[in-house]
């Protein structure tokens, strides 16, 4: 690849974040028809892309990317090969369809501007993600989709059920994040791979790493929920709350399958083993089952839709666990035209909404002849869904059975869940695309007429594509099915299937799908009572279960909050000092380090004489029964503190005790004598007892290491620096005095910085007046 | 000497936290203000001490001749003293203007921050 | 407190401490003494003027705001330290001078200086404290 187009394809990757940048203001310039300008955008990106597809059916590899943190060697960097390609001809050119959707489906809404805003970031992050190389680049990209489906799903933020379906989709996907982070880091760790490329380099060597089980589960954390697997799958049917646009582009065709596009990832290199071949399967096939069964529950054609793609989604996860050259194909062929006909679909849905006034199955029927395009379009994508012949579906489905076959009694059962998954989802698709439109005419909310081009040219364009990808199914497969299963699969493959019926096993198979389909959808009635008595019964869901999750949480850091934080003074102070007392005590007594026993020191008489004063008025503040007691009291034992500093050779200390001692003692006694207060104690006797344990503790403790300090050696040079040099250097005699203005002379500045800032807060104190008076207290003012 | 003080600076401290564990501001206050010295106390004592000899250079020599007392902590707890004491007067300055505003010196009373039996935030979404 | 006698020597004994304060700065650097001390000393002899004649004679004598006082001191420290920048030596160098003043040689240095701005800091910050809550007192 030249420098250019490394340049180029930078820029390529960077454009839906600038058309996100300038979405609003175009679109309060020139409303819905912005969508026409926005559009280009991604139709710009597809044509860049399909340049790349050439080379790559030839079997080349495209990579590139630039430096971003060089420190930590992290590349922003790309890959592409067939699957990548893929991917982001997909995202880019039904991107380019939803963007024009989206301009009919809102035109007129006032927060326009910012839905196409949102659109075109997801579009950017879904891009990054898929042709991500470096893993970091690979996350970033990954946690931006889930972001940005958070803010699409929440768009109508003003309706609880959207806030809730957001949050949900945001902590179910983020918490699969950061167990793909996790996964990441471990593959980070057993490899030494940083990037993908890398990664798929070192064949072989993740699976026989001893964390392979580690990294597989991590990493199948992360898929599983973006990709909606049960159990994780009750996310994707809520996140329905957002606008279909919304729905059709992330929910079905694109995000939802990020999961699945980091299974086929790393297929080459995770796969191939039992545990893969194991786990995949089984969570895919119950998702598939799962998926149609609450299918056919629903009446809304959304959730209808949403919960096949679940069961969609359910069987590429199976197809591509299964790992077998056919499965791989099988998912390929599939995935491609899931995206198309299940866009088209959501489209359909949505259109049929916007018309109608409803999307309730039961309230709708005979709109075909007030709806023939957007009718042609439905039959078009339900045909490729149920995978009759013709259509790229039925390619998709052949495949299926051709890769799962009966060789085996696992893939026997394989076959029979997707056999079932197939009909139930063959008779949804098409009660989705018939029911509204066939029969006799039902009166809607709205009078239904035919939409504007701007919202049934989606459908219709990947309706028809559904057909034309499968009769031209040769140039399909050159282009995109074989260099996609062969990045896949790792190794070389060439797609075949064509539309051509070959009678055999796999037609059988799709026979019976037909017929199964058939049956259901003309029992559908039945089939949905059924699944709603099944679902009574049951009566309890992951979807429930996650509202107690999130209840629970909030209550256990309700009670957990109340109990750190009771608001009241004395428990922090209590539980303060008695951690005071056990940090000083408890390693003194692990290590052994407690004081040697002294001896009665020997001092002069007034010495003994000042320490006792000291104490005396310690024991008289805290009988003090009046206030001035109280601060005679406390101005005793500040005077003995200044006495002890005066014998023991201090005297600034000493003065400036003095002073302090002085001053404080006045301004004591200017707010205590405004203060109807007693200094006196009313503690219940038992508070007394455990206040007078816990402060004599931390006494004793603090008294023990100051006893235990002055026992060890005294390193005396830094004094003795002061000492040496206070008069040769700095010109004073007071060694304290140069200590505070010269050799730490910073330090004062920062010292009376404070107090100066303690002079302005008591000052703003004193001043401030508060507008309402809590209680009056005039009566000693 | 050192053993002497250290037990007087203990029971300092006792005394202190005994005072700051009351419910009533003004015990508090006291509390703070004996604190205050125990903790400069307490440094002043790991210092060492040396009796009656202040750090001061006479006038003829150019470096002490005789052992004084340590410069260094007697440095660093004057401007701690200083600074206790604006932080008392702060706080005392803040306790009154509480008990005019509250109209209680009771720190159960003062519970504008943290009221008490605050409601469960919601659980809806 | 406000006795006649208290009253009449309150202003004198104002002007003493305050003289003694300057004093107690000035000495400081040689004998115990200095910029804390001293301002410590000055705001007590203002607060002691302020309990025996009322504060507005204080504020009126001290012609500027206490805390105005008190941010002219942090200037006049930080200013003597950062000259030190202006010799290209490193902040808080302490740079002396011998100037004759009427044939008396005095020392002037930085170093002087910060511990006046030191001394206005405090003398500052707590006499404006203990005015405004004796203002409180008596207004």
């Amino acid at each position: 690849m030249t420098a250019d187009g490394q340049w180029l394809t930078f820029l390529t990757l960077l454009l839906p974040f600038a058309a996100a940048a300038i979405a609003p203001a175009l679109t309060r310039a020139l409303h819905h028809n912005a969508a026409w300008v926005l559009a280009i955008a991604p139709a710009l990106i597809f044509l860049h892309f399909s340049g790349f597809v050439g080379a790559i059916s030839g079997g080349e590899t495209l990579a590139g990317g630039y430096a971003w943190i060089p420190s930590l060697s992290v590349d922003f960097s790309w890959f592409l090969d067939g699957l990548s390609v893929t991917f982001a001809l997909l995202i880019t050119g039904i991107g380019t369809l939803i963007v024009l959707y989206a301009g009919g489906y809102l035109k007129g809404h006032e927060h326009q501007g910012r839905f196409f805003s949102f659109i075109l970031m997801f579009m950017g992050s879904m891009l990054g993600l898929v042709v991500a190389d470096s893993f970091l680049t690979l996350f970033v990209f990954w946690e931006l989709t889930s972001i940005t489906s958070f803010l699409l799903i929440g768009f109508d933020h003003s309706r609880e059920a959207s806030r809730r379906a957001a949050l949900q989709a945001l902590v179910v996907t983020g918490l699969g994040g950061l167990s793909l982070l996790a996964g990441l880091l471990v593959i980070w760790g057993a490899t030494d791979a940083t990037s993908m490329s890398a990664l798929l380099a070192s064949e072989g060597a993740l699976r026989d790493a001893p964390l392979y089980m580690a990294a597989l589960l991590l990493i199948l954390g992360g898929a599983f929920t973006k990709s909606a697997q049960f159990p994780f799958h009750f996310w994707l049917p809520n996140a329905m709350e957002a606008p279909t646009p919304v729905s059709a582009y992330l929910h079905s065709a694109t995000m939802v399958k990020a999961g699945v596009y980091l299974l086929m990832r790393l297929n080459p290199v995770l796969g191939d083993t039992a545990a893969w071949e194991t786990i995949l399967p089984i969570f895919g096939g119950a998702t598939l089952i799962v998926g149609t069964l609450l299918a056919m529950r629903q009446t809304d054609l959304k959730l209808m839709l949403a919960y096949t793609t679940v069961a969609s989604l359910g069987l590429l996860v199976m197809l591509t666990g299964v790992g077998s050259e056919k499965a791989v194909e099988a998912a390929v062929l599939y995935l491609v035209a899931h995206s198309m006909f299940k866009g088209a679909l959501f489209m359909v849905a949505g259109l049929v909404d916007h018309e109608s006034g409803t999307r309730d199955i039961t309230k709708l029927g005979g709109l075909r002849k007030a709806m023939p395009v957007t009718f042609t379009a439905a039959v078009l994508a339900a045909a490729s869904m149920g995978g009759v012949p013709l259509f790229f579906g039925f390619l998709a489905k052949e495949e299926i059975y051709a890769g799962l076959g009966f060789a085996t009694g696992w893939t026997t059962l394989l076959t029979l869940v997707a056999l079932v998954g197939n009909g139930l989802m063959f008779a949804i698709g098409f009660a989705v695309a018939l029911k509204p439109f066939i029969g006799a005419k039902v009166e809607t909310p709205k009078h239904a007429h035919e939409g504007p081009v701007l919202l049934w040219l989606g459908p219709l364009v990947l309706g028809g594509l559904g057909l034309i990808a499968a009769l031209l199914s040769g140039v399909s497969h050159e282009l995109v099915s074989s260099p996609m299963s062969t990045a896949v699969l790792g190794e070389p493959v060439t797609v075949t299937i064509s539309t051509v019926p070959h009678i055999g096993m796999p037609l059988a198979l799709s026979m019976v799908t037909v017929a199964l389909g058939v049956l259901v959808f003309v029992m559908l009635g039945q089939g949905r009572a059924a699944m709603a008595g099944v679902l009574n019964a049951i009566g309890w869901g992951p979807d429930k279960g996650f509202d107690q999750v999130l209840r629970g949480l909030t209550r256990l850091s309700f009670r957990v909050t109340n109990l750190i934080q009771s608001g009241r003074l004395d428990y922090y102070m209590t539980a303060t000092f008695i951690a005071v007392a056990a940090a000083l005590l408890i390693p003194m007594g692990l290590y052994d380090e407690w004081p040697a026993a002294p001896t009665l020191p020997r001092m002069p008489f007034y010495e003994w004489t000042v320490l006792l004063i000291g104490l005396i008025g310690l024991g008289a503040v805290i009988y003090a029964r009046d206030r001035l007691t109280a601060i005679v009291s406390l101005g005793i034992q500040g005077f003995a503190v200044a006495l002890i500093f005066m014998l023991l050779g201090a005297p600034d200390l000493s003065f400036t005790q003095f002073m302090v001692e002085t001053l404080s003692v006045v301004i004591l006694a200017l707010v205590m004598t405004r203060l109807r207060l007693s200094p006196t104690d009313h503690r219940p006797t038992g508070e007394k007892i455990l206040d007078v344990a816990v402060a004599g503790t931390c006494g004793a403790a603090l008294g023990l290491m100051l006893l235990r300090v002055t026992q060890v050696p005294f390193n005396t040079e830094l004094s003795d620096f002061f000492s040496q040099y206070s008069r040769v250097i700095a010109h004073g005699r007071n060694i304290v005095n140069v200590i505070l203005v010269d050799f730490r002379g910073t330090d004062t500045l920062g010292e009376i910085a404070v107090v100066m800032i303690a002079g302005l807060a008591i000052l703003a104190l004193v001043r401030i007046r508060s507008a309402k008076p809590l209680t009056e207290n005039k009566e000693e003012g | 000497m050192e053993v002497a003080l250290s037990f007087v600076v203990g029971v300092f401290f006792a005394v202190a936290i005994y005072l700051m564990l009351s419910k009533h501001i003004i015990r508090i206050l006291l509390g703070v203000s004996i604190f205050g010295n125990a903790v400069n106390l307490s440094i002043f004592t790991a210092g060492r001490l040396t009796r009656e000899v202040p750090p001061i250079i006479p006038e003829a020599l150019q470096t002490p001749e005789v052992a004084t007392a340590n410069p260094l902590p007697q440095a660093l707890v004057l401007t701690a003293i200083v600074i206790s004491f604006s932080l008392f007067a702060f706080l005392l300055v803040l306790a009154f203007r509480a008990y005019q505003e509250l109209g209680t010196d009771d720190t159960d009373g003062m519970r504008v921050a943290e009221p008490e039996g605050e409601p469960m935030p919601p659980l809806g979404y | 407190m406000r006795t006649l006698i208290f009253r009449t020597v309150a202003p004198y004994l104002t002007s003493l401490m305050v003289l003694f304060s300057v004093f107690v700065l000035l000495r400081g650097h040689n004998e115990p003494g200095g910029g804390f001390i001293g301002g410590l000393i000055a705001a007590s002899a203002f607060a002691i003027y302020g309990v025996a004649c009322g504060v507005s004679p204080v504020r009126r004598s001290l012609y500027f705001h206490p805390m105005a006082i008190s941010g002219f001191g942090l200037l006049v420290a930080a200013i003597s330290g950062w000259l030190s920048v202006v010799f290209n030596v490193p902040f808080m160098t302490g740079l002396w001078i011998k100037v004759s003043v009427l044939g008396v040689p005095v020392d002037l240095s930085t170093v002087l200086f910060f511990d006046i701005g030191v001394y206005l800091v405090v003398l500052g910050s707590i006499t404006s404290v203990a005015l405004a809550l004796e203002e409180r007192e008596h207004g």
